[in-house]
């Protein structure tokens, strides 16, 4: 049949397709990898992982670790408000940033710390932003974790879920129209893949050819929902043939498989002008957030099956083969990551908070006179009466 | 959904459409000359996008459709079309550089994607401490239309201002249109810009000026549509019209009646509606959405902040009523405000009744 959204040929048979009747077989998940690090041979490898670059992913994801582990801490000491780990997804954080560019436009859902600390973005940084003091880049405006950084393509984190993931196609769509060899990657949770956005994101991405790599980091958990209460589909990267995307599952955990994969994505993207979805596979080994607690609803059992299949330690292990570990390299690699994880939250600690006449400043691109004339009433009171600024807190 | 973006303009062929509707507006020789909104739209949305390459249109039949009201005509054969479509696309070509206008069919299915609006394209700039802009309009009609009942007759102009980051534009007349559509799509701001399907062909008379490659008119500020000394009336977009003949009407009651066309609603301008009540020493509002957070509510906060002492009797507020529309004629009429109703509060307000 010659119809408007193509041709369709026709059939005798009156037959369904799909679950109960023609099961499909499950997408299977590309590796490099076991479970311990082990390389398999024979996998298809196209992008080398040479040492120097191995062990710049290393440092980051131990960096990373340390900084998951210190800071999660603070917060249970009351230092900030919030804070969320990405234990168990480093490496798809870590090992896709690698493989980017750094021109390549990036949106994060909020466990894809990784992705920034890759493209320079320090500890400091981070604690800096989760104290929200006056060396924040962000003006002390967004709460814990939500970083951003236009110096290193970071789109700043929006908390109602999946809002990135449109916002990633029409930014793919105007480096296309710019003409710049780069792409928009775009992180969301399989939870997020639930929210209509993400169907509206995929499907735009298709029509409009807008070079986007999705990589969906399927965890699974969305804070207590399980993946098996997520869909009936066959995950996500099921999805993306029927959008017309290019799709991949990957395993999430496996730094050298995650590398290839999104290098790959980047270059199909890229060729072919048109967006590609990846499906990482992995565990978010820790609690959704500071605000959660995770024994709650999963058995202890499947957390420490999980954490025996560490993304760090399988990629130590990898190196190791390589000859480019060894135990004391990695104790002192720790070490040296913890110490800088604790220094820069005393470094933050000790920073004063933005100053109280910023607060008013970047609603607009020039102040409009309703905003003038509350930032004049506000400052003229703090003047009047000194005691009333918070500790801590400049006026100008 | 669709989008129009330019393609290599030179190579792309005017349409008859624009053709004639640029004939229409340059028909210069004269002081004034007549101009329909839908043609101020058009020649605004034209005009911007052969000024700067990064503007585009974007939404639902924009394309080969020519909008669903047609104020896109002609541009998708003069620029060339692209499919396309969804605010939150827009929103990320926005953070990206480029700017966008948004073409709602109507602001009622805004509300698919107002976390967008709110969440995203308004709280950009601060949240990102002023790193990235989101230069974008979203346009469209707004308020109740006629026969189409509660879920396309609904104003929108109190939600979006509430909004800290968004600036809100409500137009009246082709000036209104033409110049503030202008600026809206030069401001590096978020803009919402409201306009009324029942206006769409109303035909009004503009200056050479206004015809002007590069007639833009301040966000943020209110004109004083008519001049006088007894009541202020403050209005926006079509009523501004209602509250004209309103005037008129007071006029034969010996009372003589200033009306304050907003223009703008955020930033709303303070000043002008506070000078016009201590001129008048009376104040009403008229507006088809409904009372409660109103645009009224908000403009009367604003004179008993700035110019209490100086009313001479309480302020009054004229509104649609306060239910979803209704369908039957009779009843959508009666859900709404018309120039005898804003006579009526008037003539009640000098004891005239
Ligand atoms: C629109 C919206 N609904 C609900 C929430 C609350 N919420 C925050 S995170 C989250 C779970 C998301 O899970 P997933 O996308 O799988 O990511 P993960 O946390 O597992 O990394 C929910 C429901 C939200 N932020 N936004």
């Amino acid at each position: 049949m010659d119809f408007p959204g193509g041709k369709v040929p026709f059939t005798e048979d009156l037959a369904w397709l799909g679950p109960g009747f023609t099961p499909r077989p499950t997408i299977p998940c590309y590796r490099a990898l076991d479970s311990q690090g082990a390389p398999l041979p024979g996998t298809s490898l196209p992008h080398d992982i040479d040492q120097a670059l191995a062990t710049r992913m290393y440092e980051t994801m131990i960096s990373l670790q340390a900084v998951d582990t210190i800071f999660y801490e603070a917060q249970r000491q009351g230092r900030f408000s919030f804070y969320m780990t990405s234990t168990g997804e480093e490496s798809t954080a870590v090992a896709s940033a690698a493989a980017l560019n750094p021109d390549d436009v990036v949106f994060t859902q909020y466990r894809e710390q990784g992705v920034l600390m890759w493209r320079g973005y320090t500890p400091l940084d981070m604690a800096n932003q989760c104290y929200g003091n006056a060396l924040d880049s962000g003006k002390g405006r967004q709460m814990p974790v939500h970083y951003g950084s236009k110096a290193l393509n970071f789109h700043t984190i929006s908390s109602p879920l999946a809002t990135q993931l449109p916002q990633a196609v029409g930014a793919a769509y105007a480096l296309k129209l710019e003409g710049k060899a780069a792409v928009a990657a775009c992180y969301f949770g399989e939870g997020a893949a639930s929210e209509g956005d993400f169907h509206a994101a995929l499907n735009f991405s298709a029509t409009l050819s807008a070079p986007v790599v999705f990589i969906c980091r399927n965890n699974g958990w969305a804070i207590s929902t399980p993946a098996s209460e997520q869909y009936r589909g066959d995950g996500i990267a099921g999805r993306g043939p029927s959008y017309g995307v290019p799709s991949l599952r990957v395993d999430g955990g496996d730094a050298v498989a995650v590398y290839n994969a999104v290098a790959e994505a980047r270059r199909v993207a890229l060729e072919r002008r048109g967006p590609v979805l990846l499906e990482a596979m992995s565990y978010r080994s820790g609690h959704h957030s500071t605000s959660d607690d995770s024994s709650r609803y999963r058995a202890a059992e499947e957390m420490a099956a999980w954490r025996a299949r560490d993304p760090v330690a399988r990629f130590e292990r990898w190196m190791a083969v390589r000859g480019w570990w060894d135990e004391a390299r990695g104790v002192g690699a720790r070490k040296a990551a913890r110490r800088e994880a604790i220094a820069a939250l005393a470094a933050a600690a000790k920073q004063p908070r933005p100053p109280l006449s910023e607060m008013f400043s970047d609603v607009y691109d020039e102040p409009p006179p309703h905003l003038v004339a509350q930032r004049a009433e506000v400052e003229a009171f703090v003047r009047a009466h000194p005691e009333t600024l918070p500790a801590g807190m400049p006026l100008e | 959904m669709q989008f129009l973006a330019r393609a290599s303009a030179a190579s792309l062929r005017r349409s008859q459409a624009a053709t004639e509707a640029f004939q229409r507006l340059g028909a210069c020789g004269y002081a004034t000359t007549q101009l329909t909104v839908r043609d101020a739209l058009n020649s605004a949305l034209d005009e911007e996008m052969e000024r700067d390459d990064k503007v585009f249109i974007i939404g639902e039949e924009v394309g080969e459709y020519q909008g669903a009201y047609k104020i896109t005509r002609g541009l998708l054969q003069k620029y060339g079309a692209k499919r396309a479509g969804f605010t939150g696309i827009a929103v990320g070509s926005a953070f990206q550089g480029l700017k966008p206008v948004v073409e709602f069919m109507t602001f009622n299915f805004s509300m698919q994607a107002i976390d967008q609006i709110v969440n995203s394209a308004a709280k950009h700039h601060y949240m990102s401490a002023g790193q990235i802009t989101c230069p974008i309009v979203f346009r469209g009609p707004n308020g109740p239309a006629a026969g189409v009942a509660a879920q396309h007759s609904q104003d929108f102009a109190p939600w979006y201002a509430s909004v800290p980051g968004l600036k809100v534009i409500v137009p009246y007349d082709a000036e209104d249109n033409r110049g503030l559509l202008k600026a809206a799509i030069r401001d590096p701001d978020p803009v919402v810009f409201l306009e009324n399907e029942i206006m769409y062909g109303e035909s009004f008379e503009v200056s050479e000026e206004v015809l002007d490659k590069d007639f833009v008119l301040p966000i943020g500020k209110a004109k004083i549509q008519r001049e006088g000394t007894d009541l202020t009336i403050v209005a926006s977009g079509k009523l501004v019209g209602f509250a004209l003949q309103a005037a008129a009407e007071l006029d034969k009651d010996g009372v003589s009646v200033e009306v304050v066309n907003l223009r703008s609603i955020k930033p709303l301008d303070r000043e002008t509606i506070a000078a016009s009540v201590k001129k008048t020493h009376r104040l009403l509002t008229v507006e088809e959405g409904w009372p409660q957070h109103g645009l009224g509510s908000e403009i009367i906060a604003v004179v008993v902040e700035e110019a209490f002492d100086d009313l001479d009797a309480p302020p009054e507020r004229v509104c649609g009523v306060e239910i979803p529309m209704p369908y039957a004629t009779p009843l959508e009429d009666a859900a709404l405000p018309h120039v005898s109703d804003i006579v009526r509060v008037a003539r009640r307000m000098f004891n005239l009744e």
